[in-house]
């Protein structure tokens, strides 16, 4: 709560003001209905124009300072609890843009998009009860019983026993219903999830003939989810017969009991007036714990929602910038002296075991490995996007935890395997690289990365719009784009994960001899299944299970290791094959 | 135009209480009568209410004692107790029922739009977004329960109400009705101004909530690329302006919408003194009243009016929430109806599959699950029926399609798919290939020309009949929440456990599926999250070995999986497609190669066809591609 409390800020000012306007209106409204009273007994009593004229100024200046109040309470309340929302959504953002890799594998992407949208929205509409409901419930409750007990004396008391008795019955409806709505809304999302499933899938169902079956499915959800709602709002239904029966059987006692206390004591300890108010009083009261018992409700809600936004406000970034950073790297030398990892502290496997590599500048070096031998992992550790668990990742010679981050993953750039475009022209989505490279460095890198030839054949060329997720390209050509991007930062080094596995051979072979000839002093490193993609390397390494099996040139390989012998010879018979049909379908296009 | 929407409206609303009708013949007839029947009591005790006031006043001028007056009152006090006790049993029974009328509601109407859904064509899919479609069942449902539950009732609590007080206050006086007519005029004016405002708002924050859900999405999900580019402050800048949009839009919609009830409650004071004022200056000066009584102006129709105005305000402010819920609710009600007159995939079919048995030539049909499908041909013209067995012939004969009239996607498409075929397409995006594919399965009806299925013209088959000879492998592979051998099953739902491990292993599946935590009982997320690509496509596989069908469609993925799972996938394939009549969209050479014949589709024309061997010596166009790719090495 603390936490969540200090996204208040700016907004501090309106978050106190609320309450004090709340106060301001419910002071006026407990008020009027006594002016009303004593203003329905005066014309009772048969008084004259000027009287009622009397009360008329006093009435409506009344009402108009309880609007006044009312209207302010409704402003800054609105103000406070966007404005909260507004900085909390600020600030659960920005923590998960300081969020290194392995906070982000913590939290699914599905799940920070809900914190930040859905169960904000929820703390916005709880804070909102906070500030002014939850205060103008109790409060219109008390004052409105000092109302009535300053009024009708010694009957007021009945509410002492009306008020705990309906009080124990809605907590009671309201601990039954909610456990049967917390098991119901999540069945309820999942029907939904059912019904995304089956139009995502509608090819499947009508293929399989599968259309009664899913009905059936469906129905079985949607018949559970009909029980179980309509036994929580059956039981919900009974708020309102039991706030009746409150209201009846205080209406009851203060006919019975009032009119006998009028006349006994002839008017002295009642008048009528101050009677029918009586019964004003006793709704407002009545209406104030039913208030209170949907406050309770909805904040038990939201409570599991600030809960999970806290958890994200909590989580401290795994790497962080050192104190005295070096902003220079030299060279775009790697070494790799003793370096083990593993993704989590509590994991039992090491994911890397004593990795010892030395990589001089300018040079190129393949990477080949099976799934699971930890290809990623072991270049991630060279911009720190991860931090090796043991031993020393160096960069021109220095431990990249000395560097500054910005630098050190400026200077290394990385084209990772599960890539993104933003949605933007192509030229902003290039841009990321370098947002001051002039028009002509940006075709340049295209070049390059042989980009250029669709590109230009896009309607508007550079300015084309990529659509969120890069859904209008295809997965070649979004690659290509992503390793244009990490061109334009003029990298040190450069490191290219599986980057071209939907590119044709003969593309992919194009874009290595023009990195060979444009960038011949930046590192290279390529990560592929395809050993074509690699034969041409300085070196090529080659990884199985996280431990490095040979390191050399192709053909020293092909002479000597076992496992990459095995991948060379199972693709080359198929390879002509991928070549062939991959260009097939790329001149057609 | 907009009396013409006004009509629409109005079908909407009688449409929307015949379908509550028929959900609930018994039930809504008798909710209705509990709601005029509740109105009406609960107006009654204001009555007695009265009734014991002027006892206690009478008493009071003529001095009487509280034992005299006592039976009188109690009497009035009893038969309200009594009024109370009829109010509370029909409050009571009305909201059970009310929440029976309404979660049955929610639930027929689910079923039924889910029902009619599945029955719709592809064409529905593919020209409606997802989200779109999803919002009928999320949204507009959503607003169709707060109208029924809520609004409905309410509105005609209030309307028999308001004509109550409305009668009553015309038989006191029409002058002080006038009062508070005016006053309920400029109530629901505020309400029309500052309520319209705050839902144009409230309609403002939800574009900019999903603007901020974009972002975010964007965002998050390119994360990891965001931290390789040092791209963070470029992240925040654009988050912060969509989250100011945000803040701005949902200030204003509060803003308007905790302001309402504050004027409104305050307005009906000022109303009840304005009322109590020409009271006042009606008795001081005398004037003449009008009434349906007849009864001059006095203290004794004065005092009434003040409590019924209050009672009108209430009313009023009760009413004015429910206007704007139900604008929403017949809006979500349109759409979804539009839904359900989505015309359903019209079948004319009428020859069957059926399990067969053969002896001595003559089929026999069978409630067995035989090796041997038969097509049932029922004759119309002489009532016999002759069974023919299915051997997976599939021929086109000068096809043509199109997916909108004007824009012809396939043409002249002749092709012959004899029985053990493997056939394959080729061809670049967007030549026609999925489309063929599409019409097999008649997912889409042709335009011109014919496609016959071992000798039957495709539309005398019944769509189910003809699906289920059909097996389909898609590019993007589909599984659904569910185990692994609930998936498998799909192929055919009354396989047994061993026929599905069987196919499991023809596919290639089984190795991977018994390492799952749960083997084959282990739950898959709808998207399959927790599998490979790889796996996935090995499930479909097995999907489509249990179903066993006589003929096969497949896409093959083009997307790069490790070479030795995509080993075991193409494995997998090859085994399936083992003696049957296969269409495949090809994207390996392998498969191309194998192929029985190869089909190079241009924009939407067959341009040349052959086996890899006559292609290759044709040297056409396929020829110089092939080559082409070898200058590579």
């Amino acid at each position: 709560m603390r936490q969540l409390s200090g996204s208040v800020r700016e907004f501090g000012k309106p978050a106190v003001l609320t309450p004090v306007f709340v106060v301001g209106e419910v002071i006026f409204e407990a008020v009027i209905p006594y002016m009303i009273a004593l203003l329905v007994n005066d014309i009772k009593a048969g008084c004259g124009i000027e009287v009622i004229l009397r009360y008329a100024l006093i009435l409506i200046v009344m009402s108009l300072a309880s609007l006044l109040f009312g209207y302010l309470a409704g402003m800054t309340c609105a103000r406070a609890s966007c404005g909260f929302a507004k900085n909390l959504r600020h600030d659960v953002f920005y923590r998960i843009q300081e969020f290194s890799f392995s906070n982000i594998d913590r939290f699914s992407a599905a799940s920070l998009v809900t914190r930040l949208t859905t169960d904000i929205q929820n703390i916005q509409m709880a804070f909102m009860m906070i500030i002014r409901t939850a205060i103008r419930a109790p409060l219109n409750l008390i004052m409105s019983f000092a109302m009535a007990y300053y009024m009708g004396g010694s009957m007021a008391l009945i509410f002492l026993l009306v008020i705990p008795i309906l009080a124990i019955g809605l907590y009671t409806v309201a601990r039954i219903t909610m456990p049967l709505f917390r098991s119901g809304f999540p069945k309820y999302d999942a029907l939904n999830e059912s019904v995304e499933e089956n139009i995502k899938g509608i090819r499947v169902v009508k293929s399989f003939v599968r259309e009664d079956y899913e009905t059936e499915k469906f129905h079985t959800a949607s018949e559970n989810i009909r029980k179980i709602f309509t036994k929580a709002e059956r039981i919900l239904a009974l708020n309102s017969p039991m706030m009746q029966i409150c209201i009846y059987g205080v209406m009851l006692f203060v006919l019975s009991v009032g009119s006998r206390q009028i006349i006994s004591t002839n008017g002295q300890a009642l008048d009528i007036g101050q009677f029918s108010t009586l019964l004003t009083y006793s709704f407002q009261i009545l209406s104030s714990l039913m208030m209170l018992s949907m406050i309770f409700v909805m904040i038990t809600f939201s409570a599991e929602s600030a809960g999970r936004v806290c958890e994200v406000l909590s989580e401290e970034s795994t790497i962080r910038n050192p104190e005295n950073p070096v902003r220079k790297i030299e060279d775009g030398s790697i070494d790799f002296d003793d370096v083990s990892f593993k993704y989590t502290s509590d994991a039992e496997d090491l994911v890397l075991e004593h990795i010892n590599l030395h990589i001089r500048s300018g040079e190129t070096i393949g990477i080949i490995g099976g799934t699971g031998s930890s290809k990623s992992s072991l270049v991630q550790l060279i911009p720190r996007l991860y931090d090796a668990s043991e031993g020393v990742v160096r960069v021109s010679g220095r431990d990249v935890r000395s560097y500054d981050l910005e630098v050190l993953r400026d200077s290394v750039a990385m084209v990772l395997q599960k890539n993104v475009l933003f949605s933007g022209t192509v030229a902003e989505n290039i841009r990321w690289g370098n947002k001051d490279a002039t028009d002509d460095e940006v075709k340049h890198v295209c070049r390059l990365a042989c980009a250029d030839e669709f590109i230009d054949q896009m309607p508007d060329g550079y300015e084309t719009h990529i659509e969120q997720g890069g859904t209008n390209v295809s997965g070649g050509q979004k690659q290509r784009l992503c390793i244009a991007r990490a061109l334009l930062k003029q990298p040190r080094i450069l490191i290219l994960d599986d980057s071209t596995s939907a590119v044709d051979t003969r593309t992919d072979a194009k874009i290595r001899r023009a990195m060979k000839e444009y960038i011949p002093s930046t590192t290279k490193i390529i990560i592929a299944q395809r050993t074509s993609s690699v034969e041409d390397a300085d070196r090529i390494i080659v990884l199985d299970n996280g431990k490095i099996d040979a390191i050399g040139t192709s053909e020293e390989l092909l002479a000597s290791n076992r496992i990459y012998q095995e991948v060379y010879y199972s693709q080359n018979h198929q390879e002509a094959d991928e070549a062939g049909i991959s260009s097939l379908q790329e001149v057609t296009a | 135009m907009s009396r013409q929407k006004k009509s629409v409206r109005k079908g909407t609303i009688v449409r929307l209480l015949k379908m509550l009708m028929g959900y609930f013949p018994k039930l809504l007839p008798a909710i209705i009568l509990l709601i005029i029947v509740n109105a009406v009591i609960s107006s009654i005790p204001s009555v007695f209410q009265q009734k014991v006031i002027a006892l206690i006043q009478e008493a009071w001028e003529k001095q009487r004692t509280w034992e005299e007056t006592r039976p009188a009152i109690m009497r009035n006090v009893a038969v309200l107790a009594a009024l109370y006790l009829c109010s509370l049993a029909a409050g009571f029974a009305f909201n059970q029922l009310m929440a029976v009328l309404t979660q049955g509601t929610l639930a027929k109407l689910r079923d039924e739009m889910f029902c009619h859904m599945e029955t719709l064509p592809i064409r529905f899919f593919d020209t409606h977004k997802r989200g779109d479609i999803m919002s009928y069942y999320t949204n507009d449902v959503d607003a169709m329960r707060q109208m029924i539950s809520q609004s409905f009732p309410q509105l005609l609590v209030s309307l028999i109400s308001v004509t109550t007080i409305l009668c009553i206050m015309m038989y006191y006086s029409c002058w002080m009705g006038m009062v508070i007519i005016l006053g309920s005029f400029l109530s629901i004016h505020i309400t029309r101004v500052v309520g319209g405002k705050s839902a144009r708002y409230f309609m403002a924050q939800q574009k900019y909530v999903a603007g901020v859900e974009g972002v975010v999405e964007e965002m998050i999900n390119g994360g990891k690329v965001i931290k390789v580019f040092n791209h963070e402050e470029e992240a925040e800048r654009i988050f912060d302006q969509a989250n100011e949009e945000l803040y701005e839009a949902a200030y204003n919609a509060n803003r308007y919408s905790n302001t309402l009830m504050p004027i409104l409650n305050n307005v009906s004071y000022i109303i009840y003194v304005l009322v109590a004022v020409t009271g006042g200056l009606l008795i001081e000066f005398n004037v003449r009243n009008v009434s349906f009584s007849g009864l001059p102006i006095s203290i004794a129709v004065v005092v009434p009016f003040l409590g019924m105005s209050r009672q009108f305000a209430g009313m009023i402010q009760q009413i004015s929430p429910q206007i704007n819920s139900i604008v929403m609710g017949i809006a979500g009600a349109e759409r979804i109806f539009a839904m359900l007159d989505e015309a359903p995939e019209a079948d004319d079919g009428y020859v069957t599959l059926v399990h067969a048995t053969e002896k001595n030539g003559v089929l026999t049909e069978t409630d067995e699950h035989t090796e041997l499908y038969a097509w049932k041909h029922p004759h119309q013209a002489d009532g016999t029926i002759t069974y023919t067995k299915v051997r997976g012939d599939i021929r086109f004969f000068d096809v043509d399609f199109a997916y909108q009239p004007d824009k012809m996607i396939l043409h002249n498409i002749t092709l012959y798919g004899k029985p053990g075929q493997k056939i394959a397409f080729v061809g670049a995006t967007g030549a026609g290939k999925t489309t063929i594919t599409n019409l097999i399965n008649r997912f889409y009806d042709i335009e011109d020309g014919k496609i016959r299925y071992d000798d039957i013209n495709i539309n005398k088959i019944k769509k189910g009949a003809l699906r289920r000879s059909l097996g389909i492998i898609l590019q993007e592979t589909v599984l659904f929440t569910g185990t692994v051998m609930e998936n498998i099953r799909y192929g055919r739902l009354e396989a047994t456990d061993e026929e599905c491990i069987a196919a499991a292993k023809l596919a290639g599946a089984h190795s991977f599926i018994k390492h799952l935590p749960q083997g084959y009982d282990t739950m898959l997320d709808g998207d399959g999250s927790n599998l490979s690509q790889g796996q996935c496509q090995l499930l479909a596989i097995a999907r489509a070995a249990v179903a066993d069908p006589p003929v096969m469609i497949m896409d093959e993925a083009t997307s790069s999986i490790d070479t030795r799972t995509e080993q075991i996938v193409q494995r997998g394939m090859d085994a399936l497609m083992a003696g049957r009549t296969v269409f495949v969209i090809a994207h390996r050479l392998s498969t191309v190669k194998n192929s029985n014949v190869i089909l190079v589709l241009d924009h939407g024309r067959i341009i040349e066809r052959g086996t890899h061997e006559e292609l290759i010596a044709k040297k056409g166009q396929y020829y110089q591609l092939y080559t082409g790719a070898f200058e590579l090495e």
